[in-house]
């Protein structure tokens, strides 16, 4: 068989979606002509629903089936961090078990690592799996869980050896949510929304061939879905974006979406809504206050100036250049633009800020800015550790002196309360 | 520059780094800095000749190189990096510019082949005693007499205006205000009438004069009366090109202070090991490399003589200007006690800093300038 071209890929991928793409088709049904295709995941491996193609045919692809507006594989929430991470971890019977059906988008799942007592510092996680009469039985409790309430399955990581390094006292399980022992509670944050639940795992059962890799080995395998989150982030949620057609899979995936984004839906106001802030200042008339002016000024320049850097990392990585210092930058600027927003916000409202809901300017949705603004700097990694990220990885200064990464993790000083 | 360098650029940028680490090192600023005329005629010759740097972005047409804004800016970047001390921000930015934007074809083919060979050095004279600048700070008087004009009033905070051969000035019909009866003139800085003193500067790499004229008798350079536009266009472009000079000051002060935090041990580990200055250090990072995604944006946006240039000229100039200011100050905290002493050469860029924050307006003049622009 001859190397697959731009061109070859084109055109096959346009006969088969030509001759298979039918928008009355219930989605369920779609999605599983896709998979078997080849054509819905055209960068997995060809032993695996995919073609084996390199990424940029991979976009040729979903050039083709964007030109006829036909619907792709099940694209959002954490489904996809758990196909890459069993894609490069998993045992046979886990790709047989779970990709097809993480493709056609009939299991949702979930990321089970984030602990009231460990934030950014993932590793330190005392969930724990202990293998009694041939099962791991877990306990403990996870927290900042997106999508736990609708997901089949989690990503789960649990310490499984407390005498070992923090590290490597650590594994990594698939554990289904739906049992018994599994207890999901919706977490209110202090913008009234509920994005995230709290996970309780009370002698919640695992069989033993869910582990993924070794027992031992689950800081490595997280470590893979943390790259996966970091790189594919935003890309995933880009492309979930219902279209308004007329069909029975375009209905089917709005409504998929629209559950999986819900969780979502602050973050316009989480990120300080930077585009309304001229709107809003010329219509309080805070336009023409000499000072606020010189405060929208700067929340602009710093906004402008962070778009331009973002850009400037991406040109240097579409060049396959070495990335640069403006790469690590992205989130503490976005952090710094959110801020300041609010801070304008609140200047052009005066005492309109003190209201809320419908009370508020636009239906509340600055009112929103103001109480959910505070979250991008926590998020992703607060600012602190990014600045501690930049400083050691690009300014090659010296790092953090540690004490818990040597001897018996049961030994380190931890968090006893969240 | 579409976000990123080209090889080309990248490789000016290296020679010409290689290029100021030999002829502009802090000790030759030093030197250069308590001599009048501020710089080294042999360098600037240097400079001219076997690189061609006045030409940078002068037109083929006028003897020049035919490049754009972007260079120039990568120029102005290693030059501000070095503390490059030459008149070629006056000559190479502001009276190159005023005379492409302002003179007409002959006038060009006159005057500009001498700039670009760096054999005339030039300068913009706008400002006056009030510190203004815009065409409202303007109130030197241009008369027309039988063969040409006559000047009168006085300019201030000229660059280099007490070494330039030649000074662009801008001036008014008497009576008028505003943008209107507003023209561009030369003068021979051996015109009768003139009289050039050199201001002391708390930046003493930044030469800046006191010009007075009497009677100074001057050529109209382009239209009568037709000057706003183009020095409004000139001082964008100047922005756009100091804030490249700012962020390649600020950069310099950024990896000076890096490197010392690295070296100073204080209880029994280098300072850099504290979070406190790792945090500092990642904040002007970001700070650097925004005022330089500006500056870039900017220098693009000047190339393509781009519709929102007034608006990010003024943007660019406001950011570097903030920038380098911070990192100035904090490059001198990072230092310590010897950051404030006059052997240690983070004063040299930090009094930089703060002459650049004002030259051309302030941060909060562009701000305000920024706001009138922005349609967006």
């Amino acid at each position: 068989m001859s190397e697959p071209t731009e061109g070859s890929v084109r055109q096959e991928s346009r006969n088969w979606l030509e001759a298979n793409w039918d928008p009355d088709l219930s989605l369920v049904e779609w999605r599983n002509r896709l998979v078997d295709s080849g054509w819905g995941a055209p960068t997995w491996p060809v032993a695996w629903h995919g073609r084996g193609l390199s990424d940029p045919l991979g976009r040729v692809v979903e050039a083709e089936m964007d030109r006829i507006g036909a619907v792709g594989v099940a694209r959002t929430g954490i489904r996809n961090l758990a196909a890459a991470t069993i894609l490069v971890h998993g045992t046979d019977m886990h790709k047989e078990k779970f990709l097809r059906r993480i493709l056609t988008g009939e299991d949702t799942w979930c990321q089970l690592f984030s602990e009231p007592g460990c934030g950014s510092d993932l590793a330190g996680a005392t969930t724990r799996a202990d293998f009694r009469g041939n099962k791991w039985i877990v306990n403990g409790q996870k927290v900042w869980t997106t999508s736990a309430h609708h997901a089949q399955y989690g990503l789960l990581l649990a310490r499984t050896d407390w005498d070992a390094p923090k590290h490597q006292g650590l594994s990594f399980f698939i554990i289904d949510i739906e049992q018994p022992g599994v207890d999901v509670q919706p977490l209110r944050q202090m913008n009234g929304h509920a994005s995230f639940n709290q996970v309780f795992f009370t002698d919640a059962e695992i069989a033993p061939e869910f582990i993924l890799s070794e027992t031992g080995n689950g800081w490595a395998v997280a470590t893979t879905t943390l790259m996966h989150e970091r790189r594919g982030a935003d890309s995933l949620r880009r492309y979930a974006k219902a279209s308004n057609r007329p069909g029975r899979v375009y209905e089917e995936e709005a409504a998929e979406i629209a559950i999986q984004l819900e969780p979502y839906k602050w973050y316009p106001q989480r990120a300080g809504r930077v585009d309304l802030v001229i709107e809003r200042a010329k219509a309080t008339g805070a336009f023409d206050d000499p000072a606020v002016r010189q405060e929208i000024a700067k929340l602009l320049t710093l906004s402008r100036a962070a778009e331009w850097t973002a850009r400037r990392a991406r040109a240097m990585q579409d060049r396959g250049g070495p990335q640069g210092p403006e790469g690590s930058l992205g989130k503490l600027a976005a952090s710094n633009v959110a801020r300041m927003a609010a801070r304008v916000h609140t200047l052009i409202a005066g005492a309109d800020a003190m209201l809320a809901g419908p009370d508020g300017a636009l239906d509340g949705v600055i009112a929103e800015v103001l109480v959910s603004v505070p979250a991008v700097s926590i998020a992703g990694g607060t600012d602190e550790i990014q600045k501690n990220i930049i400083s050691e990885r690009v300014l090659k200064m010296p790092k953090e002196p540690r004490s818990d990464t040597k001897g018996p993790f049961r030994d380190v000083p931890r968090n006893t309360v969240g | 520059m579409q976000f990123t360098f080209t090889e080309e650029q990248e490789e000016f940028r290296r020679y010409l780094r290689r290029f100021l680490d030999a002829k502009s090192p802090a000790v030759e600023v030093r030197r250069l800095m308590e001599t009048e005329d501020g710089y080294d005629p042999a360098v600037w010759r240097q400079l001219c000749t076997d690189l061609g740097l006045p030409a940078v972005q002068i037109p083929e047409t006028y003897g020049g190189q035919g490049f754009g804004f972007v260079e120039l800016g990568i120029a102005l970047e290693e030059m501000g990096r070095a503390l490059l001390c030459a008149p070629y921000f006056a000559s190479a930015v502001l009276a190159s510019n005023a005379i492409l934007n302002a003179g007409t074809e002959e006038q060009k083919r006159e005057l500009l082949p001498p700039l670009a060979a760096g054999e005339v050095v030039a300068t913009l004279a706008l400002a006056e005693e009030s510190g203004r600048w815009d065409s409202a700070g303007i109130a030197m008087t241009a008369t027309r007499t039988g063969s040409g004009y006559t000047l009168d009033g006085v300019k201030s905070f000229v660059l280099d205006g007490h070494t330039a051969g030649l000074i662009v000035v801008a001036a008014r019909r008497a009576g008028t205000v505003g943008d209107a009866g507003l023209s561009l003139f030369t003068v021979d800085a051996e015109a009768p009438g003139l009289n050039r003193r050199l201001l002391r500067s708390a930046d003493a790499t930044r030469k800046l004069a006191r010009l007075e004229f009497s009677g100074v008798p001057a050529g109209l350079l382009g239209k009568e009366g037709a000057a706003a536009a183009p020095l409004a266009k000139t001082l964008d472009q100047a922005a756009v090109c100091l804030a490249s000079e700012m962020v390649g000051g600020a950069e310099h002060l950024r990896e000076s202070a890096l490197e010392y935090v690295q070296m100073r041990m204080q209880f029994g580990r280098p300072i850099a090991s504290f979070q406190a200055i790792k945090h500092k250090s990642a904040e002007l990072l970001l700070d650097v490399e925004l005022a330089k995604s500006a500056a870039y944006y900017a220098a693009q946006a000047a190339d393509d003589d781009a519709d929102d240039l007034p608006a990010v000229a003024s943007l660019a100039k406001a950011c570097a200007a903030d920038a380098y200011t911070r990192t100035a100050i904090e490059a001198v905290q990072m230092h310590g006690g010897i950051g404030f002493t006059w052997d240690n050469d983070t004063h040299l860029w930090f009094k930089r800093a703060k002459s650049s924050e004002v030259f051309l307006g302030t941060p909060a003049y562009h701000r305000e300038l920024m706001m009138q622009r922005w349609n967006g």
